[in-house]
Order: C-alpha cells, then sequence, then structure tokens
C-alpha cells in the first residue's frame, strides 16, 4: 500500500507540472493584459505607466522565459508574487482557504449525509408517496441554478425574516470571541452551505436510490432474505454497502472541485473564500494569482483522487491496489 | 480675471458647513460604508483606481479641497496666492499637522511628494507638465514656479491628484515594494487599522486630526460585497448606511429610495464629471465618414435612453464638455432624435449596410442594456450592428488596439477642458496600447493648436474663447458620439449627515461627516 501511494504521488507531480504550463499558455492566450488593466482601473495611463506596470509584472521577458521562471520557482515551492495585490500568492492563498474548506467542507458533509439518508429512504420506500416526493425535491434541486436558489435563500430568511445575516463570514465589529464568535460564524456559514449543499445532496440522493434498487434485485439480497435476515439489516449491511460503491466515487470528484467550485455562492454572499479570489484573478489577468489557485485546485483534486482510491478499499475489500 | 488675491476661503467654509452649524454635529459613532470592488492597494500614490481613491481619501489628503462649483477650499494648504502674471502660485501650509505615525508634516513633503508622484502617478505626470520648480523658503511655505501661465493648475491639487506622500517614510527606498504600501500613513482625518482580504477595511478616527473639532465619526467599515444584488440586501437589512455613487445597479435605486430614511442625492460628482460617450473608430469602415458619424448622433435615442436605462438620472451631452465643468458652452450644433435624418445621412455617406462593430462596456447589467438599446436604435436605421461580447480586460485590450468600430466608454473630466478632455480629441494623444487617449483617431491641426493654446491661455477670457471654438468644431465633426452626463447617486441613511461636501463628493472622505442618534 505505501508503495501504491508513493507511486501515485510521483505521477501527480508529473501531471501537476504538466497542468501548470498547460495553464500558464491558456491564461496568457486570453486577451488583455494585468497592465492595462490596472491603467484602466486609473482611469488614465500614459504609456511610460503601462511600461513600468508591464516591467514590474515581467511580462516585458519572453514568453518562453516567464515560464521558465515560473516553473521554476513551482519547483522550489515558490507560487510567485501577486503585483496587483503586492503580497505573495501563497499567503493570499493561504488567508483565503481556510474560509472556502469551511464552506465546501460543512457542504459536503450536509449533501453526502442527507444525500445518502434521503437516497436510501427512496429507495426502501420505492413508487410510495415518500419516494415521490424526495425524487422530485432533488430534481428541483438540482436544476435550478445555484445563484438563484442563493438570492432566494437571502430574500426569505435575511430580508423577510431576518433570521440569518445576508453576507459575509462574522460580523464585522462585533469582535466575538470565544463560543460567540463560533456561533456567528456558523449563522453566517447556514445559507451558503445549504445552497451549495442541496445541489450536491440531490445527486447524492438520486444516485444512492438508483444503485439501492440495483442492488436489491442481485441474488446476494435474496439468499440474505431467505436466510431469513430482518428487512432493515438487510438494507443497511446488503443493498447500502454495497451500493455506496459508485457514491464514493461521485463524492470523491465532487470534493476535489471543493476548493474552486463555489464561485458563485461565495460571490453572491460576499464570503472571503478562495473562488472570489480565483474570479478577480481571472477578470483583472493577475496571472500569478490565477496560477497559484490552478496549482492549489489542481493539487487537491490529485489528492482527493487518492484518498477516494484508499476510501474504495476500505469500502468493498475486493478492490485491490494497482497503481 | 486680471488679479487674484489671496483667498482665504472662511466664506466658502462658513457655506458649506450651514447644516452643521443649524444642527449641531454629533461626536461618536460607526459608518458601515460599500466598497466595490475591493481595491488592490490603498497607497493613492501607486494606485489611482476608483475604489482606491474612495477609501484613501480619508487616509491621505491633498493641498486644498474644491467645493461643488470647483472653487478652491483649504486643505493641507490654508491660503496660497497666484502671482500677476499666473506663474508663480505660493501655498501656506497648515502649521502642527502630523502625519498618522507622529512625525511633522513640513513643505519638505510636499517637495517630496511631487517627485514621488512625478514617477509612479501618471495623470500627475501630464498635470505638472507646465511646472518648472517647485522651492520651500520656509518649513510652512511652498512656491510653485510655472515655464507659463497654466490655467487648470489651480485645480490639480485634490486628494487622488495630487496626495501629499510621507517623504520620511519613502525617501530612498524602492516605492513599489515598500512595506508600508500596506499600512498607509497619511495626514487624514482616519488612519488605516485593519484590512482583512475578501471581506473588510476598517479605519478610525485620527485622534491628531489638524482640524479641531473633526471628524466626528469614530470607525468607518468599508465592506467588500462582489454581487450587485447582495449590495442592495445589505442596505435594505441595515448592515450598510453609505452606498456610494455606482455600487449598485441603476434599476434598483428607484426602489431603494423609497426605503424608510433614505436619503439620495447625485451630488459630489463635479470635479469628475462622468462623460459617457461612444468611441467611433475614425480611421477606418463606415465610422470613418463624418457624415455616418452625424447619422449615429441622429439615430440614437438619448432621452429614452436616460429615462429608461439610467432612470431618468444624469444629462444629455451636447458636446466634448460636461455642463459642471469649465468654459462650458451649450451653443453647439444640435443633434435631436431624428431617424428620417439619420437614414438621409446613412445615403448621402454612402453607407451599403457593411457589419459594425459594437464594444458594450463590461461593467454590469445597465451597460449592457444601454448597448442594446443603441444597436436597436441603429438597426432601425438600417446599421448592421455586431455586438461583441468581451470581459474588462479584453475591453480595455481591443479598444486600446483600436480593433473596434463603436465602444462605449465614459472618462471623468477633472473640472477643466485641457486636464480631462483635450486628452481624447488632439492628435499627440494618438497612441496605440492605451485605452484613455485619443482612442478613436480623430486628428485635426486646428483642434490640436485649440487645445495647445487654451491650456496656457492667460487671462481666462481668452481660455474660454478658445474652448467655446473648440467645442463648436468637435460637435461638427463628431469624433465619438457623445451620449450622457452621468449621475451616480449616492445612497445613504439619513442619519448620515453632512457626508457630501466638496466637488469630489465620497471620495474626498468623512471628515465633515456625522451620525444622528
Amino acid at each position: 500500500m505505501i508503495s501504491f501511494i508513493a507511486q501515485r504521488i510521483a505521477k501527480a507531480i508529473v501531471v501537476l507540472l504538466a497542468l501548470v504550463v498547460m495553464n500558464f499558455f491558456l491564461i496568457r492566450m486570453a486577451p488583455g493584459d494585468p497592465a492595462v488593466v490596472m491603467a484602466g482601473e486609473a482611469g488614465a495611463g500614459d504609456q511610460l505607466f503601462i511600461a513600468q506596470l508591464r516591467e514590474k509584472f515581467g511580462l516585458d521577458q519572453p514568453l518562453p522565459v516567464q515560464l521558465f521562471l515560473y516553473v521554476k520557482g513551482i519547483l522550489s515551492l515558490d507560487l510567485g508574487f501577486s503585483f496587483r495585490q503586492q503580497m505573495p500568492v501563497s499567503k493570499l492563498i493561504l488567508d483565503r482557504l481556510p474560509a472556502t474548506l469551511l464552506l465546501t467542507g460543512t457542504a459536503f458533509a450536509i449533501s453526502l449525509a442527507f444525500g445518502i439518508l434521503f437516497g436510501a429512504l427512496a429507495a426502501r420506500f420505492a413508487g410510495t408517496w415518500a419516494d415521490t416526493a424526495i425524487t422530485v425535491a432533488a430534481l428541483i434541486f438540482y436544476a435550478t441554478p445555484l445563484f438563484w436558489v442563493a438570492l432566494m435563500a437571502i430574500l426569505l430568511f435575511s430580508v423577510t425574516m431576518d433570521w440569518l445575516p445576508s453576507f459575509g463570514y462574522e460580523t464585522v465589529g462585533a469582535g466575538y470571541t470565544g463560543l460567540a464568535h463560533v456561533l456567528d460564524v456558523a449563522a453566517h456559514l447556514i445559507l451558503p452551505a445549504t445552497t451549495i449543499g442541496l445541489f450536491f445532496m440531490a445527486t447524492y440522493a438520486r444516485m444512492t436510490r438508483a444503485s439501492m434498487l440495483e442492488v436489491s434485485r442481485l441474488d446476494f439480497v435474496k439468499t440474505a432474505r431467505a436466510k431469513g435476515l430482518s428487512d432493515a439489516v438487510i438494507q443497511r449491511r446488503h443493498v447500502l454497502r454495497n451500493a455506496l460503491l459508485p457514491v464514493v466515487t461521485l463524492a470523491g470528484l465532487q470534493a476535489g472541485t471543493l476548493v474552486g467550485g463555489a464561485v458563485l455562492t461565495e460571490t453572491v454572499f460576499a464570503w472571503p473564500g478562495i473562488g472570489r479570489l480565483m474570479y478577480e484573478a481571472l477578470l483583472q489577468r493577475d496571472y500569478n494569482l490565477l496560477l497559484g489557485v490552478f496549482v492549489v485546485c489542481s493539487a487537491m483534486v490529485l489528492a482527493f483522487n487518492l484518498i477516494t482510491d484508499l476510501v474504495y478499499r476500505s469500502v468493498d475489500p475486493r478492490i485491490e491496489f494497482a497503481a | 480675471m486680471s488679479k487674484r488675491k489671496i483667498l482665504m476661503s472662511f466664506a466658502a467654509m462658513c457655506m458649506l458647513s450651514t447644516a452643521a452649524v443649524a444642527e449641531g454635529p454629533k461626536a461618536g459613532g460607526v459608518v458601515n460604508a460599500v466598497i466595490q470592488p475591493e481595491p488592490p492597494s490603498l497607497m493613492v500614490g501607486l494606485v489611482q483606481n476608483g475604489p482606491t481613491q474612495m477609501v484613501a481619501g480619508n487616509i491621505y489628503e491633498g493641498l486644498l479641497r474644491y467645493s461643488p462649483k470647483l472653487d478652491p477650499l483649504p486643505g493641507l494648504a490654508e491660503s496660497w496666492s497666484i502671482s500677476e502674471d499666473a506663474k508663480v502660485y505660493t501655498f501656506k501650509l497648515v502649521k502642527g499637522v502630523t502625519w498618522h505615525d507622529g512625525k511633522p508634516f513640513t513643505s519638505a513633503d510636499v517637495l517630496f511628494s511631487i517627485e514621488f508622484l512625478k514617477q509612479t502617478h501618471a495623470r500627475a505626470r501630464g498635470n505638472l507638465v507646465q511646472l518648472d520648480k517647485v522651492e520651500a523658503p520656509d518649513d510652512s511655505t511652498v512656491v510653485f514656479t510655472l515655464k507659463q501661465p497654466f490655467g487648470p493648475f489651480i485645480g490639480i491639487f485634490e486628494v487622488g491628484s495630487l496626495p501629499m506622500i510621507p517623504k520620511h517614510i519613502y525617501e530612498g527606498t524602492d516605492f513599489k515594494t515598500n512595506p508600508a504600501n500596506n499600512t498607509p500613513v497619511g495626514t487624514g482625518p482616519f488612519m488605516f487599522r485593519e484590512w482583512q482580504k475578501g471581506s473588510f477595511i476598517r479605519l478610525v478616527k485620527n485622534p491628531n486630526y489638524h482640524v479641531k473639532g473633526k471628524p466626528n465619526i469614530d470607525e468607518i467599515y468599508w465592506h467588500v460585497i462582489p454581487d450587485a444584488a447582495a449590495r442592495s440586501v445589505a442596505y435594505e437589512t441595515g448592515k450598510v448606511d453609505v452606498l456610494p455613487g455606482g455600487s449598485v445597479e441603476n434599476f434598483d435605486v428607484p426602489r431603494l429610495s423609497k426605503l424608510k430614511n433614505t436619503c439620495v442625492t447625485g451630488t459630489g460628482w463635479e470635479f469628475f464629471s462622468p462623460h459617457s460617450w461612444l468611441w467611433l473608430n475614425n480611421r477606418s469602415g463606415p465610422t470613418a465618414n463624418k457624415k455616418f458619424r452625424q447619422a449615429l448622433m441622429f439615430a440614437i435615442d438619448r432621452n429614452m435612453a436616460k429615462d429608461v436605462v439610467w432612470n431618468g438620472l444624469g444629462k444629455i451631452a451636447t458636446g466634448p464638455s460636461g455642463s459642471a465643468i469649465k468654459y462650458y458652452t451649450s451653443a453647439v450644433p444640435k443633434y435631436d432624435y431624428d431617424p428620417a435624418k439619420a437614414k438621409a445621412l446613412l445615403k448621402e455617406a454612402g453607407y451599403k449596410g457593411e457589419k459594425v462593430r459594437m464594444l458594450p462596456l463590461p461593467y454590469g447589467e445597465t451597460w449592457q442594456r444601454w448597448a442594446e438599446m443603441v444597436r436597436q436604435n441603429l438597426q432601425d436605421v438600417g446599421i448592421n450592428v455586431e455586438m461583441i461580447a468581451t470581459d474588462v480586460p479584453g475591453w480595455n485590450q481591443k479598444v486600446s488596439e483600436w480593433d473596434y468600430d463603436i465602444a462605449f466608454t465614459y472618462l471623468y473630466q477633472y473640472g477643466d477642458p485641457a486636464l480631462g478632455v483635450g486628452r481624447n480629441y488632439v492628435s499627440s494623444q494618438i497612441a496605440k496600447g492605451s485605452p484613455f487617449n485619443n482612442v478613436e483617431g480623430y486628428s485635426n491641426p486646428e483642434i490640436d493648436k485649440l487645445f495647445a493654446d487654451g491650456a496656457v491661455a492667460f487671462p481666462d477670457k481668452a481660455r474660454e474663447e478658445i474652448y467655446a471654438k473648440a467645442q463648436k468644431i468637435l460637435v461638427e465633426d463628431v469624433p465619438v458620439a457623445w451620449m450622457l452626463e452621468l449621475q451616480f447617486p449616492t445612497i445613504t441613511r439619513c442619519s448620515v449627515k453632512n457626508l457630501i461636501t466638496t466637488g469630489i463628493g465620497v471620495n474626498d472622505g468623512f471628515r465633515d461627516a456625522w451620525i444622528e442618534k
């Protein structure tokens, strides 16, 4: 198992480097560069000003030189400097990463727990009104755009009922500490986390339901039933456990997108996370920062793929490790 | 004006604070405001984008401030005089002013700031082009000597155009990488305290501020809320009290204005006078033809755009100068909405349905809708319009490389035609790679001469005549299609008093504001 992990990590590094090079060129293929954007925001800029900015950003160097310097930096774990924000990229990302992980991690946990629960219930009571209700709800949340759900949630819970805060990570200026601070952040977390959670919950519920119905028709379930096991035990031990593999696959894929996947929600709820950082970096052509976020996201995806493989093995011992 | 005397400007100051006198400003309180987008830095000597100026106007100060009529008011300079020949400007600085770190502010800082800004501030560099030398005979006197009279010179000392930079922090360092850039130090009414990137910027009262009894407010929080709808909601739910101009989409303004305890004002933009127009490519394509350009002016229903897209806010632009800035004249050819006339002109121009590429300004829905409306107007008279979608960097690039036929934009005018108008029409400003010069490629030796003369003409009467002539020629030539003098309303709780007192509005900081409890 150790050698499996070592091999996978080695492969991951190669993939990551290839991604860095690819992203490097992709970003530069977009029209516009950071110097002109900054001059544009300043509302004035002569040739000297733009030339100065280009030099500062290193954009006056030939492309291969820029690439060489960037890859060299990455290899020494240096993500570079954001000239626009006047800060090292790694600091900018590390400042914002916890907020995103808190948001998407909570959403992930909510969606997985409730998704599997509702999916299992729907399968257990297939064909009844409960099944129909769950399936329809899942379909609605799956099909509705996230930002719309977010805005409706704000309208209902913040504007009309005034129960939950509509934006931000904490109450600014309140100076809460300890438990009060935790509760304050939690209150701010509810709306955005639920918004993202509902979408993923819907996919997990549908996947769990379909998979369980399929497994419950297999021979070993009939055997179990013939042995006289109770229905609850059959559903839990034999059907659900075997039906979870595809759900794990899906969850693994989605876990990889946890970091970058919350752009819209973070924007609508003014959540100070990395999705917004990435979006703003893109709009400002802040190349180093954007590449930095891409590198972190890619590393996360690769890491979660590895974790998913390990989880497979514990869910289904028949699966063996092979790199 | 043949002779200018020392202006102590007390009269102007009293005028501005009448409201305050009537009710008596109260000390204390916290103001929550919106800042959009998040500024990249608060060091206004290095970064001049809108949000930076808005927050930094509380931290830094200029030598002068400007009334809504653009008359100079005391700032860090308590008085000033201009020599008879209009070449020597002498400023007396307020005594006893200190930087936020306690060091005294002196004339040496002023000299240093001029050198600093010449290197880093594109607009200041242009404004100072007529400056021959600047000297400091003593700690509280600064003397600017010009190469020749330069009419707009008295108008360049506001905090965004010529902020004072602390010499003791920046001298001998690499300005752009100085770590102090992240903890700005100025002389202003508020001091920088905290910046949680992505969430908020916090400023606190400067207890040693040089104007006695100011500021009244204890703290300002600038909240970073990236979504326009979320910004309206933040105001509606009482989480923020101040929405500076442009923070919400225009179609939300009427709804928010009707909320209880809400005050709306369009003032505070006189100095900038954002002027919007369509950049027409004068080099090639149908827009190179003057008759075609005139046809565009007749084809576009600007009144309807004002009423529908901008909710009646703003004013129809009549030419290159906005009505709030100096030497504006309305005695120019008129282009009222007249599709029949537009069609006739198109025929005369020999237009045969060639495709015309139009770039909307990617600054949100209001601008998108405006572009759609103009496209409709142009299609109605038979112009074949293709709309090009871009994001902001893409827009910048296309415009600065002249890769368009019609492009939406708006530019600030900075109170004087020599500062914010001429740059768009004189041929020396034609240069690829920048979106703030003569992008349309208009070149007319007569106009070049008029703007060159206008900047240095003396006295003011001579300037007035020159600019009247220039405006007339330009409106006849239609190098660009002028649309609206934009108005960005500032929305506040009515309990926030005396917030906007000068011609640069919220950008001048919250030094005079107070909260009614």
